[in-house]
C-alpha cells in the first residue's frame, strides 16, 4: 500500500486547503523585509505563521487606526496651554516619586453643558440622515438601471459613476457654487423654462449642502447597491410572476427586501463621512448651517483647542460607532438576509 | 397501433384519440430562436385536459424552453399557444392561470418554506385562515412539517426541490409546468412522491407538463411521452407505444435498451416483411408494416427481454434465429443480462428474469447460444 500522506489526490479538506493558501500569502510576504523581520521576533515567541497571516490585517488597523485614535483620546483628556504642542502632559513626575495622572474632564463637561456643541451633533446627523435618504432614493433607481441594462453596457456604466473621481473633490465642489449661485446655471435655466420668475436663494442654505452631499456621496450609495442587485437570481422574479406577483409588487416583495444588505453597505456609506463633513458645509453652507465638522474645523484651527476639538472627534466617533455595532449585533442575531 | 402486444395501460381514457375531444393546450408550429440558435424547432403537439404529460430528451435539447414558453416567460420566435382556445401570446405570466416548478427552485431566499408556499396564494388575496390551512396541508404532502420555519438556506436540496414543488401545487393552477421536479430525491421519496403527483392530478384533475431526463419517471407517472431532440419533437406516443413502437432508432435508442440490426428488405407480404441482414446472418421475419420498398435500407429493432436465449437449436433455424457466443453476462438481481457476440461481429444484448437461483444457471461464459424471437415483437425502422 502507498503512503496516504504520499497519494497524488486532487482533494484537500477544508482546513488544509486554507492552511495551504494561508502558507502561499505567508511566503509571499516573506519577501519584504518588515514581514521578515516580524516572522523573526514572532517565531521566537513561538507563533505560527498563520497566526502572523491573519495578524497583518490587525496590525494594519492597530497602527493606522488605533494609535492615532488613541493620541487623539490622550489629547482628549489634556489641557490648552500655549505651548508646543498646544496642551498639557497626561503623565507627569510629581516629588520625584509619583508618576501622576492627570485626567482633565473639562471638555467633555463642556460638550455636554454647552448646547452649541449638542446643537452642531444633532444638525450633522440631521443633515446626513436627510441626504443619505436623498441619496438612496436617487442612487437606487441607479444601481436598478446598470444592474438590468445589458451586460455589454454594464462596464461603460460603472465607469461612468466612478469618473467624476477623476477629478479633484474640492474643484467639483467649487462647480456647484457656480451652478447654485443667483445668478447660476441652475436659476438661468429654471427662469428659461418659465418655472420661477425671481432667481431662488440656494446657495448658502442647507438644500445646496444637501445637493453637494448627495452628489459627492452618490457613486458610494450606487456602487454597493449595484454590486448586490447585480448577482439577484432573476428567476426569482419569474418565480413571482408565476405566482401571480405584478412587476411592480414583485419589486417590493422580492428585489427591495434581498438587496438591504446593500442598502444598508451603501448608507453606512454615505452616512458615516457626511456627518463629519467639513468642505461641503463650509463651501456651499450658509453661516447658520451647523454641522459638527465645521465646529472642529474652528476648535482646531481659529481657537487651536486641541483637546476640545479632540474630546469633540472621539464624542463624534462613538456616536457613530455604538450605534453600528448594535446594529450589527442585531443583524447577526437575525442570521443575515439572502 | 391498438393490437395486442402493448402493455396493460393504467388509463383507459385516451381524448388524444377521441376526435370530438377538443386540445387544453395547443402548441402550434412554436419554435424559439437565440440569435442564430434554434433551442426549439417548429414543436406542434395538443395536450389535453388532466393529462400527465412528459417532455423527455437529452439535456439541451430544449425542454425548458418549451416550458418557459408556456409559463410565460420566453415568447415563442414563430408559431402559437393556446390555452383551452385562446391564445396565450400577449398574457403576461402572473396573469396565466400556470404555475411552473423551476428546476432551480427559485426559491425566496429571505423567506420561510411557510412564506415561499404562501407566496402565490397571497397574491390571490386568499383569505387567511384558508391560506393557513392550505400551506399546513401542502407542507404534511411534501412532509416538510419539521422545516416550516426555516430559510431556504437551511435545506437540503431535496428539501428545497419539496418546497418548490408546494409552492406552485399549492395554488391548484389548471396546468403545472414541472422542470425535473424529483431529480434531487432519494429513490424512496421519489417513488413516493411520484406517487403523490399522479393523485393529486386525478383529485384535482390539473394538467401537468413535466420535465424529466429520467425514462422510467416518464413512463411510470405519464398519460402521454413527447421525447425531444435538438429543439424537435421525434414522437408523441403512450408510455407502451414509445417503448413498443418506436418510430425512429433515436427514440428506440433514447428509452430503455434495445438490439438494432441493420439490413435491407427482401419480400413485402400482407402481413409479414422479411428482411436480410448481414448483421445477424439470418433472414428476419417482423410483423409489421412498413413504408419501405423491396431493397430499401432498414433497421430491426429488438429489446434485450423479446430475446429468447438457449443453447438449444430452434426447429427452423433460418428465420429469426441468431447464433453467438456468450462474451459477458450482467447479473442485476432479478435480470441476467447476457451480452452475446453473433458470428459478424455485432454485439447483442438479451435478458433473462432470474427464475432460478444464481448456481443453476444453464447458460455461461463462452457458451455458444441461439437467439429467437417472434415476428411480432421486433420492430422495423427506416431512419
Ligand atoms: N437565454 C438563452 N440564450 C441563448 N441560448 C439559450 C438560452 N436559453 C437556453 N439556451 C440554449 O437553448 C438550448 C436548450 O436549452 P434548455 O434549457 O431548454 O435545455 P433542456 O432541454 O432543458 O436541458 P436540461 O435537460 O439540461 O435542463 C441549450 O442549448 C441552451 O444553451
Ligand atoms: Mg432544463
Amino acid at each position: 500500500m502507498a503512503d496516504p500522506q504520499s497519494n497524488p489526490v486532487a482533494y484537500v479538506s477544508g482546513r488544509a486547503a486554507t492552511q495551504g493558501r494561508v502558507s502561499g500569502l505567508h511566503a509571499r510576504f516573506m519577501l519584504f523585509a518588515p514581514y521578515r523581520w516580524f516572522h523573526g521576533m514572532l517565531s521566537r515567541t513561538g507563533l505560527s505563521s498563520r497566526t502572523l497571516v491573519i495578524m497583518v490585517p490587525y496590525l494594519w488597523l492597530l497602527m493606522f487606526f488605533l494609535a492615532p485614535f488613541l493620541i487623539v483620546l490622550k489629547i482628549s483628556f489634556s489641557e490648552v496651554l500655549i505651548a508646543r504642542p498646544p496642551y498639557s502632559a497626561l503623565f507627569e513626575m510629581v516629588d520625584d516619586t509619583y508618576l501622576q495622572l492627570r485626567l482633565n474632564l473639562e471638555n467633555y463637561l463642556l460638550l455636554l453643558e454647552d448646547d452649541l456643541y449638542w446643537k452642531a451633533y444633532l444638525s450633522s446627523i440631521r443633515i446626513a440622515a436627510i441626504s443619505t435618504l436623498i441619496t438612496l432614493l436617487v442612487g437606487y433607481p441607479i444601481a436598478y438601471a446598470m444592474a438590468r441594462a445589458p451586460r455589454q453596457w454594464r462596464l461603460t456604466l460603472l465607469m461612468a459613476v466612478i469618473l467624476p473621481f477623476w477629478t479633484s473633490f474640492l474643484i467639483r465642489v467649487y462647480a456647484w457654487i457656480g451652478i447654485l449661485k443667483k445668478e447660476g446655471l441652475m436659476n438661468l435655466f429654471l427662469m428659461k423654462i418659465g418655472l420661477i420668475e425671481q432667481p431662488l436663494t440656494l446657495l448658502n442654505t442647507d438644500i445646496a449642502v444637501f445637493i453637494g452631499i448627495v452628489y459627492s456621496y452618490l457613486p458610494f450609495m450606487v456602487l454597493p447597491l449595484y454590486a448586490n442587485l447585480e448577482k439577484m437570481d432573476e428567476s426569482l422574479l419569474e418565480a413571482a410572476s408565476d405566482l401571480g406577483c405584478k412587476p411592480l409588487k414583485a419589486f417590493w416583495k422580492i428585489t427591495l427586501p434581498l438587496s438591504i444588505p446593500g442598502i444598508v453597505a451603501g448608507c453606512f456609506l454615505v452616512f458615516i463621512p457626511a456627518v463629519g463633513e467639513f468642505v461641503i458645509p463650509d463651501l456651499l453652507g450658509g453661516s447658520d448651517t451647523l454641522m459638527i465638522g465645521k465646529t472642529l474645523w474652528a476648535e482646531f484651527f481659529n481657537n487651536r483647542d486641541w483637546p476640545l476639538s479632540s474630546a469633540v472627534a472621539v464624542l463624534l466617533l462613538l456616536l457613530l460607532i455604538v450605534p453600528i455595532m448594535i446594529f450589527q449585533r442585531v443583524q447577526q442575531k437575525q442570521g443575515g438576509v439572502g | 397501433m391498438t393490437e395486442a402486444g402493448g402493455a396493460p395501460r393504467h388509463k383507459t381514457v385516451e381524448p388524444w384519440n377521441d376526435p370530438g375531444q377538443s386540445p387544453y393546450i395547443q402548441i402550434a408550429g412554436v419554435s424559439k430562436r437565440f440569435g442564430a440558435f434554434v433551442a426549439v424547432d417548429n414543436v406542434s403537439v395538443d395536450i389535453f385536459k388532466g393529462e400527465f404529460f412528459a417532455l423527455l430528451g437529452p439535456s439541451g435539447c430544449g425542454k425548458t424552453t418549451l416550458l418557459r414558453m408556456l409559463a410565460g416567460f420566453e415568447e415563442p420566435s414563430q408559431g402559437r399557444i393556446m390555452l383551452e382556445g385562446e391564445d396565450m401570446s400577449t398574457v403576461p405570466p402572473y396573469q396565466r392561470p400556470v404555475n411552473m416548478m423551476f428546476q432551480s427552485y427559485a426559491l425566496f431566499p429571505h423567506m420561510t418554506v411557510e412564506s415561499n408556499i404562501a407566496f402565490g396564494l397571497k397574491q390571490d388575496r386568499v383569505p387567511k385562515d384558508e391560506i393557513v390551512r392550505r400551506v399546513a396541508e401542502m407542507i404534511q404532502l411534501v412532509q416538510l412539517d419539521d422545516f416550516a420555519k426555516r430559510k431556504p438556506h437551511q435545506l437540503s436540496g431535496g428539501q428545497r426541490q419539496r418546497v418548490a414543488l408546494a409552492r406552485s401545487l399549492v395554488k391548484k393552477p389548471k396546468m403545472l409546468l414541472l422542470d425535473e421536479p424529483l431529480g434531487a430525491l432519494d429513490k424512496k421519496l421519489r417513488e413516493q412522491t411520484q406517487f403523490e403527483l399522479m393523485n393529486i392530478q386525478e383529485e384535482l384533475g390539473i394538467t401537468f407538463v413535466i420535465v424529466t431526463h429520467d425514462q422510467e419517471e416518464a413512463m411510470t407517472v405519464s398519460s402521454r411521452i413527447a421525447v425531444m431532440d435538438h429543439g424537435r419533437i421525434i414522437q408523441v406516443a403512450t408510455p407502451a407505444e414509445i417503448y413498443e413502437y418506436p418510430n425512429s432508432r433515436y427514440v428506440a435508442e433514447f428509452i430503455g435498451d434495445v438490439n438494432t440490426l441493420e439490413g435491407r428488405i427482401t419480400q413485402l407480404g400482407t402481413d409479414f416483411i422479411e428482411i436480410k441482414s448481414a448483421q445477424a446472418a439470418c433472414r428476419i421475419r417482423a410483423g409489421h408494416g412498413v413504408e419501405a420498398p423491396v431493397g430499401g435500407a432498414v433497421w430491426v429493432a429488438i429489446r434485450p427481454e423479446k430475446l429468447n436465449i438457449s443453447v438449444t437449436p430452434p426447429d427452423d433455424t433460418s428465420v429469426n434465429c441468431m447464433r453467438g457466443e456468450v462474451w459477458d453476462i450482467g447479473y442485476l438481481g432479478n435480470l441476467s443480462i447476457y451480452h452475446v457476440r453473433l458470428e459478424s461481429g455485432q454485439m447483442v444484448t438479451s435478458c433473462l428474469t432470474n427464475q432460478t437461483r444464481l448456481v443453476e444457471r444453464a447458460i455461461t461464459w463462452e457458451d455458444s447460444v441461439y437467439l429467437t424471437w417472434a415476428p411480432s415483437s421486433c420492430v422495423v425502422l427506416t431512419g
